[in-house]
């Protein structure tokens, strides 16, 4: 949606309902509820504008703060976090050679007035100043609870009577047949009653003016944007409850319609003066465009600044890199990760501990669309990137879990009667609970495991015998159908030839205890589950003797001494599973057995150059013990950092392994392979960037708002977060949900926008980009920034302003570590890219 | 083993206090020297704890009681300090000692990286204090210090986030409610006054002829203590009809909720109403209602439990119906079943709120597994749908509370427009100065005036604090009529026969201290930032840091905390009411209660809450 459609309601005078109901849905917090937490670009609805105008208008809008403060960045330039050089280089490309020093003076020393005014909210604020009424005060309480109850998946023990209506006809009913009411007075009820209403009818005893009704509203549901976002959520994909609620945003906004009336007329009586009548400004646009002051444009030069700083080190060490992966004997294995940032360290180890391996990078679903659907389970959950609507499903069978339970979520602990035999039953054993989990943290049904999601030892409905489901999912994939999607992995990362014996598949999830974000921590191309069933699933494809000789058929030729075999790496605990070992060949195992000990010694090294960032981990103790120090994390109810997460990243390097080998990265980079050689056209590249863009970019992006406006676009610290009916946290009871990434998650992260570098000529790039006017929207308006590196001679350009321009990096050599465990052990900060040895 | 004993009372409280006081001295970013000193200083407790017991039982169970030194004492009066051990102090001391130290031990890495980590802690060991306090105290006087000091940790903890409008908003609230509870302990202590005509211990409680003989020849005033008593006991545990504040309380984080709502402090109404058994146990009126009080909370708070969505809801009211059964246990004479079942309930909701987070993945996955769509509708008729939306409102008795209480005394002080800046000067000095004649010159008055003059001066004090608690423009304004309030009261019971001026004196001595120390505070603090209104919360804190700690202790003074000689001054005022005074102790006892809250208002108002220059980051005020 552009702008300019934003301001025809005010401008006319003419209340749109539909129009507004749409500026809102598009403009309000888009997280779904805790359980399909995926990441994404908080402030997404401005994505057509260039990065900064958007940040910009987000922020006169809305008062969000949209970067670090400008004491923030002086701090940083102190601590050198920000170099000068790259200041002057900056300011003179941006504001002309000649205005270096005084722009200079301006970042460093010049004070400047940086309250944030906003627009959103003045039009309600009336009724506090004039009426001398907290109407959300009076209002939240009800509005919150009641559909927060109506929504609820499981958190009441009686729950609301009424869930097969739509929201208000829900609650309608309930009126109808209660000696209780949510209203106060007469007036709102006999509304509800009456039914049909249209949010006009009440804006006109409420506000009567309507140029004034498109802002009131906006006011009104940006003053809790945590409900009406969740609410606009379930309306647009009601099946992200298992429980399944109907519910739109226009009735929500009916019911605190009501409820307002039913406060103001609670006070004032029938009689009171509408808002509109009362006010004296005339009904502001709100989605005008907003001029840059001189503190914005310092603000945008020392964040170019700061990220120019990283982005150079990068670059340098990306085109002087003369290292080579040591010339391979033989190719023991190649191992595929998810591009995951989490896994650029790990894939160094590997790498180091047998020179015969090779890894590659490529989205964690492995290119693999279905709905998985464990055995005993009601539903099925998708394991693919979020807007994929996949046609398959792979079913799980012949399982010997058990499904724990926890005695302190039984439903007794809190009812009537039950309640007392449980207190005084279970509550002298919660002593011992506790004292054990405080004391001596172990695993226990509380804790999520990445293990868990798929059970080792089970069957999968990999093949299609012709079966759908109920829902008219495909069981399984047709020969053809895995061919398809194999070829295009395989090409993708140009792993097309020299099949070493053993490929294996490494997906990724995460373990956490007491942690409502575990979602957020899994593999967000297998739409925040493990990307373990997609590992195996791929695996037993790309084994079978029909795709065999269908891929050979398209060029793809695997000896049959090669085997594929999935596996799944928990990034928590840094342990790693592998599946269906049993159908590997004799020789094979063997080889499989052999190394076992590479990736349990990479895990171990991965788990300490982790633990650097751990306070509560000495790094210096023995291998084994700090990682089981960071296994420990896992389970740890008072831990809130069991991981960190994608704390850190800003990069995604699309190329040949080679480019970054023996780099060090510093785990801040999205890694995914490929070689330019397999496609001078730039096909797959756009497939690897139509994916690669809205992932990295929308993990980044939140992050950087988290990050710099915990506040307002963050969820704040998790220690006080309370658990409202599943779907979301709050602060207290009385709260609004709090989207966004906590502060837990985000404080180690500098808010650096996601540089991408891509392996290819600028010329084929600047054509790839383009093909896709929703990829190119990312790079266009900066959201991503782009470099290329130029496969032959290393140069490097930069795409701006539509072209790609060259760049030369300030810094003229990478250093080297002299000792690197030292050396990255004795800090917990950032460390700059440097080469290993 | 006794000797032990005596020798060892002491330090229930003081191992906590020095605790409390050495946090106070690590710079803020100590996380280590912060965390083990609370970690040192709770283990030190459970120690202690254990080791008492241990000694306790070795001598035979038998009840202690500790006269353990006199704070003041003139002319008639002292202020003694009294501990007391027996089942219900070593079973309330041990739960306590083991939650505290799991409670800290979790937050010693829980909190890590942040802001408040020695706030927090400090606030914590502070709490800690003020439990052990109240539960070793061996009469109303002691047990009052430890009560004070909880109502302050409590603000503390719920304000603990405190640029965000709703932790601040509640905590103001619930220092209201606790503040309001110590009207009932206030009152039972001068009623325990003029029944016993001594500070009377709780040991001597259990002399069964003595406490007889007492209420057989004053069954009214008896009766009045034990309802006071129960008063105070129905609020500090959340019982009907004030439960809605308890879940309101789960602003802080979560192991604060869960150590002070969960767990701890919400327990102390159990705790006093078992304290001073011996003394209603023939009351049968007072138990029956304990009793009817009891069962109606457990229905109602298990009925409004159930309907909760958010988790802290749920497990607050879970816990709020089984402190209902424990009052029943209490009232039925079933000590022990109370105790078994308190420390049962303690363990549970602390374990149920620390491991909250959990129930997302939890639940989820059991749904995913288990998930049994709605076939038949549950039976909905008029009263389950009515007894449904109760509960979704929690009976309306968060809505009741500003209805019946909260609004009448806001428009009350509203309407006391004659209390302006310059009627100060016109018209209340002067009337002050001839007050303060008629007191040295009490013969040129009738009798008839002399009667009703100190309740007529005690109601203008109340005025005065009541416009304070109102006012929204000025903080200097609202400050300073809480001292006037003072000494419109010093003024009323001067009148009073046996009145010794040095009683005064020490009285208002802290007043004038800690009024002046504020004052000045206010002051200053206008000076940096121009207008000081109290109409919005400005957040101050942020920006000053040294002036919110003195402001605050200033208030704690002023409000006759006990740091400040006006604590136990406002002891000794009472002491100087006689029965038949009931208008003055009325007024007075109010003043008291009001000035506490309106103070900690004043203080909330200007020092915390979301920021007002909105170049500092600022969270919607719904969040």
């Amino acid at each position: 949606m552009s702008t300019t459609t934003h301001h025809s309601a005010v401008e006319t005078g003419v209340f749109d309902e539909e129009h507004t109901l749409h500026i809102l849905s598009h403009f309000l917090p888009a997280q779904s509820p805790l359980k399909d937490f995926v990441h994404h670009n908080t402030l997404h609805a401005f994505q057509e504008q260039q990065f900064f105008q958007a940040i910009k208008n987000a922020s006169s809008i809305f008062g969000y703060k949209t970067s670090l403060s400008l004491p923030a960045f002086r701090k940083k330039y102190k601590n050198g976090a920000i170099n000068d050089a790259v200041i002057d280089r900056i300011i003179s490309e941006k504001k002309g050679d000649d205005s270096v020093s005084e722009w200079r003076e301006k970042l460093i020393v010049t004070s400047y007035d940086t309250t944030i005014y906003q627009k959103v909210g003045n039009l309600r604020a009336t009724w506090k100043k004039k009426y001398k009424t907290d109407l959300d005060a009076l209002v939240h309480t009800t509005l919150f609870k009641v559909i927060n109850s109506y929504l609820d998946q499981g958190v009441s023990l009686w729950r609301f009577p009424e869930t097969d209506l739509s929201f208000l006809n829900s609650v309608k009913k309930m009126e109808e047949n209660s000696f209780s009411s949510f209203f106060k007075t007469k007036r709102a009820k006999a509304f509800l009653m009456r039914g049909n209403i249209e949010i006009q009818e009440l804006l006109e005893i409420i506000v009567h003016e309507e140029s004034y009704y498109e802002n009131y509203l906006i006011d009104q549901q940006f003053a809790h944007p945590g409900y009406s976002g969740m609410v606009s959520v379930v309306e647009h994909n009601p099946k992200t409850l298992l429980d399944s609620r109907k519910v739109t945003l226009k009735e929500f906004i009916i019911f605190e319609l009501l409820l307002e009336i039913d406060a103001l007329d609670a006070k004032f009586g029938e009689t009171w003066i509408p808002i509109g009548l009362h006010t004296d400004e005339p009904s502001e646009n709100l989605f005008a465009q907003n001029d840059f002051t001189e503190l914005d444009e310092v603000l945008q030069l020392w964040q170019l600044s700061m990220e120019w700083t990283f982005y150079d080190q990068v670059l340098a060490g990306l085109s002087y890199n003369k290292a080579q992966a040591p010339k391979r004997s033989t190719n023991s294995f190649q191992a595929l990760f998810c591009i995951d940032d989490r896994e650029c360290s790990i894939r160094r180890y590997v790498e180091q501990n047998d020179a015969n391996a090779k890894t590659f990078g490529t989205p964690g679903h492995f290119g693999l669309e279905f709905y998985f659907k464990p055995e005993h389970s009601k539903f099925t959950t998708k394991v693919c990137p979020a807007p994929v609507t996949p046609a398959f499903v792979i079913q799980e069978f012949e399982t010997n879990k058990v499904q724990k339970k926890e005695i302190h979520f039984s439903r007794h602990a809190n009812s009537i009667l039950g309640g007392w035999i449980f207190t005084q039953t279970v509550g002298v054993f919660s002593a011992f609970r506790m004292l054990r989990d405080i004391f001596r943290p172990t695993n226990s049904p509380l804790a999520t495991s990445s293990f868990s999601h798929m059970d080792k030892n089970s069957t999968l409905t990999i093949e299609h015998k012709g079966a759908f489901d109920a829902d008219g999912l495909q069981i399984g994939f047709t020969y053809q159908q895995m061919t398809d999607r194999v070829k295009a992995v395989l090409n993708s990362i140009g792993l097309v030839s020299d099949f070493a014996p053993l490929v294996y598949l490494i997906g990724h999830g995460a373990s956490s205890v007491n942690n409502t974000y575990y979602a957020g921590y899994d593999c967000g191309a297998c739409s925040g589950r493990p990307g373990s069933v997609n590992a195996r699933v791929f695996a037993a494809m790309a084994n079978h003797p029909e795709v065999r000789k269908l891929l050979a058929e398209s060029g793809i030729v695997i000896p049959e001494s090669s085997q594929f075999i999935g596996g799944l790496h928990d990034t928590t605990r840094d342990e790693v599973e592998f599946y269906d070992e049993d159908l590997l060949s004799a020789i094979n195992q063997e080889k499989h057995e052999a190394n076992k000990p590479v990736f349990a010694k990479s895990l171990d090294e991965n788990a300490q150059e982790r633990s650097r960032r751990f306070v509560s981990i000495d790094s210096s103790k023995s291998l084994s013990k700090v990682h089981e120090d960071i296994k420990k994390r896992a389970v740890t109810l008072y831990e809130p950092r069991p991981e960190l997460n994608h704390a850190t990243n800003c990069l995604c390097i699309v190329g040949k392994r080679s480019l970054t080998y023996n780099l060090f990265l510093d785990r801040r980079a999205f890694m995914n392979t490929y070689d330019w050689h397999n496609d001078p056209e730039g096909n797959f590249l756009l497939n690897i960037l139509n994916a690669a863009a809205p992932v990295c970019g929308g993990i980044n992006l939140e992050y950087y708002f988290s990050r710099v406006d915990n506040y307002k676009l963050g969820a704040g610290p998790k220690l006080p977060h309370n658990v409202m009916g599943l779907i979301g946290v709050a602060n207290g009871i009385e709260g609004d949900l709090r989207p966004g990434l906590p502060t837990q998650m985000t404080e180690m992260h500098d808010p650096l926008r996601l540089l991408m570098v891509i392996e290819h000529f600028p010329e084929v790039v600047l054509n790839t980009i383009q093909k896709n006017p929703a990829t190119y929207e990312w790079f266009a308006n900066q959201w991503v920034n782009l470099a290329i590196i130029h496969p032959t001679t290393k140069a490097i350009s930069v795409f701006e302003n539509g072209e790609m321009r060259s760049y030369e990096p300030l810094i003229r050599e990478v250093p080297t570590f002299l000792n690197f465990s030292d050396e990255i052990l004795s800090s917990a900060d950032n460390i700059k890219v440097k080469n290993i040895a | 083993m006794k000797n032990f004993l005596i020798q060892a009372l002491p330090f229930v409280f003081l191992v906590p206090f020095a605790g409390f006081i050495l946090s106070l001295f690590f710079s803020r970013t100590n996380e280590k020297g912060i965390s083990r000193t609370a970690i040192f200083t709770a283990s030190l407790q459970l120690i202690l704890a254990v080791a008492i017991t241990a000694a306790w039982f070795m001598n035979g169970t038998e009840d202690i009681s500790v006269a353990e030194i006199v704070l003041y004492q003139m002319h008639g009066y002292e202020f003694l300090i009294d501990l007391y051990l027996d089942a219900l102090t070593v079973t309330y001391m041990l739960v306590g000692a083991i939650i505290s130290l799991l409670v800290i031990v979790y937050s010693s890495f829980y909190m890590h990286q942040e802001w408040g980590y020695r706030r927090f802690f400090s606030t914590v060991l502070f709490f800690i204090m003020g439990y052990n306090a109240t539960i070793i105290a061996g009469n109303f006087e002691t047990l009052f210090i430890g009560w004070e000091t909880l109502g302050i940790s409590s603000f503390l903890l719920i304000a603990y986030y405190r640029d965000r409008y709703l932790p601040v908003k509640n905590a103001v609230k619930v220092f209201s409610i606790y503040r309001l509870g110590d009207i009932g302990i206030i009152l039972a202590m001068w009623l325990s006054h003029q029944l016993w005509h001594e500070n009377i211990t709780f040991i001597k409680l259990h002399n069964t002829e003595l406490v007889h003989e007492h209420l057989i020849s004053h069954s009214f005033l008896g009766s009045a203590i034990a309802l006071c008593i129960l008063f105070s006991a129905v609020l500090k545990s959340a019982q009907f009809p004030v439960s809605s504040w308890l879940a309101r309380a789960m602003e802080g984080p979560t192991p604060s909720s869960a150590i002070f709502y969960g767990s701890l402090a919400v327990h102390f109404g159990v705790f006093l109403l078992l304290r001073t058994f011996p003394f209603w146990e023939e009351q049968t009126g007072v138990r029956v209602l304990i009793v009817m009080g009891g069962l109606l909370t457990f229905i109602i708070a298990g009925l409004t439990g159930r309907v909760q969505s958010s988790i802290k809801a749920q497990v607050a009211y879970a816990s709020i119906a089984q402190i209902g059964l424990m009052f029943i246990e209490v009232g039925l004479g079933l000590q022990t079943i109370a105790l078994i079942h308190f420390a049962a309930n303690a363990f549970l909701r602390t374990y149920q709120l620390l491991i909250s987070p959990s129930i997302v993945a939890y639940l989820i996955k059991d749904q995913f597994y288990n998930y049994q769509p709605v076939v038949e509708k549950p039976v909905t008729n008029k009263w389950v749908n009515t007894i449904y939306m109760l509960g979704l409102n929690e009976w309306n008795f968060d809505s009741y509370m500003y209805k019946y209480l909260w609004n009448p005394l806001k428009s009350l002080g509203n309407g006391l427009n004659l209390i302006s800046e310059k009627n100060v000067y016109r018209l209340f000095l002067p009337m002050y100065i001839l007050g303060i004649y008629l007191a040295f010159n009490q013969d040129v008055m009738p009798f008839e005036l002399k009667q009703y003059l100190p309740s007529f001066f005690a109601m203008i004090g109340l005025f005065m604090v009541l416009k304070s608690f109102t006012e929204r423009k000025s903080a200097g304004v609202a400050y300073s009529l809480i001292i006037l309030n003072h000494l419109w009261i010093a003024l009323a019971i001067s009148f009073n026969d046996r009145i010794n001026f040095e009683h005064l004196f020490f009285y208002l001595s802290g007043v004038v201290v800690f009024g002046l120390v504020g004052y000045l505070t206010l002051h200053r603090l206008k000076k940096f930032e121009g207008r000081i209104s109290l109409e919005e919360f400005q957040g101050h804190s942020f920006e000053h840091p040294k002036l919110t700690i003195v402001f605050f202790i200033a208030c704690l003074g002023l409000a006759g905390f006990p740091i400040s000689p006006t604590f136990i001054g406002e002891d000794l005022i009472f002491s100087h009411i006689q029965r038949t005074q009931l208008f003055l102790t009325l007024f007075v006892s109010l003043s008291f209660i009001i000035d506490g809250i309106a103070l900690i208002r004043i203080y909330a108002r200007l020092f915390l809450g979301p920021h007002i220059k909105t170049y500092h980051e600022t969270a919607h005020r719904s969040s």
